[in-house]
């Protein structure tokens, strides 16, 4: 079964000064207003939440639902904005995959892989033994999530207090504090280099495919940085 | 809980879920060492970048009606503020809600 002690490390990591705590509950004050503004009733919100978990996948579908979008619609404006899971849990994965861990627990802990819990694993990961990793990410993933319930919980009470320029505010944390971490993880030639190709090419691909605009982005500037690494290492 | 709202719900965690899951199935037999998880890290942190870039130049939501310079000016201002703050997440984060609400207020 999973490792108390490591299964509470993690749990608690979100409490470190520089934790994404802050940032991914006021996003998600912000969805729990959004999804209240849109008709949601406090139970849709919160499974919403529980069952998604990833910002951008949140917020394509509330602005999908509001311009009358069909399922199918949904289902693929959600799928190209959350693609992006897909490089992340390849490059996490590995990281933890031990012969004595149970499958399930990689397969049920993949439904915490997003932006804030990925940053703090990616930094912490080093610090743990390879064997506990995955218990040390589960309590991550739990910790994380659940902020992200509370504030949707805290977004869908507030929203009558929360006038449109307080929601900006709001909304305006998450990228800030990821751009920071990004900016903060940025300590080899290979990850400098995919983090400004990919601050560069996603505006710009987006001229040519907003669908396709980060994928492709992170796609080609992800393969140049990695070429450029691989020359600074030869 | 209506039909529409609940499926919309469902279709979308179900979307989100499909990556998350592939990827940790096709990790299954990636070394850690091998070139191609560092390809994939390299992807993994570009599409992110890529991702924020989006979020902020084009964003949905809230966010697109504050205007283009307002944007710009508080990522400017709290990327200036992390560097001289030894890089410290907070500062910039906290900073960034209220100066967005303070400048969409005014500007």
């Amino acid at each position: 079964m999973i490792n108390k002690e490591f299964f509470f490390k993690g749990f608690k990591s979100i409490l470190a000064p520089d934790s994404p705590a802050l940032a991914l509950g006021c996003c998600f004050i912000a969805i729990g207003a959004l999804l209240k503004n849109l008709g949601f009733n406090i139970q849709e919100s919160i499974f919403s939440t529980m069952l998604t978990y990833a910002l951008p996948g949140s917020l394509v579908m509330a602005e999908s639902l509001l311009v009358g979008a069909s399922l199918l619609n949904i289902f693929l404006a959600v799928w190209f904005v959350n693609a992006r899971l897909y490089p992340m849990a390849v490059s996490l994965f590995p990281l933890m995959m031990h012969k004595s861990q149970p499958k399930w627990k990689y397969y049920f802990s993949c439904h915490f892989i997003a932006v804030s819990a990925w940053l703090i694993m990616k930094s912490n990961y080093k610090s743990i033994d390879k064997k506990h990793r995955i218990d040390f990410w589960i309590g991550i993933g739990c910790a994380t999530w659940t902020t992200a319930v509370i504030g949707t919980f805290i977004g869908f009470y507030a929203s009558d207090y929360l006038d449109k320029n307080m929601m900006m505010g709001l909304a305006i944390l998450n990228p800030i504090y990821f751009l920071c971490m990004m900016v903060g993880a940025m300590k080899t030639i290979q990850i400098t280099a995919a983090v400004i190709l990919g601050l560069v090419l996603g505006p710009i691909f987006y001229f040519l495919s907003p669908e396709w605009s980060i994928l492709l982005g992170g796609l080609v500037g992800g393969t140049i940085a990695y070429f450029i690494g691989e020359l600074n290492v030869n | 809980m209506s039909t529409s709202v609940f499926l919309a719900i469902l279709v979308t965690s179900l979307a989100t879920f499909s990556s998350r899951f592939l990827g940790a199935i096709s990790s299954q037999g990636i070394k850690e060492t091998s070139k191609l998880f560092k390809w994939f890290n390299c992807l993994a942190y570009s599409t992110l970048a890529a991702l924020i870039a989006r979020t902020i130049i084009f964003p949905v939501g809230v966010l697109s009606d504050a205007s283009y310079l307002s944007r710009v000016t508080v990522v400017l201002f709290c990327l200036f503020i992390f560097f001289i703050s030894k890089r410290n997440f907070v500062y910039p984060t906290v900073i960034s809600a209220i100066m967005m609400a303070l400048l969409s207020n005014y500007l």
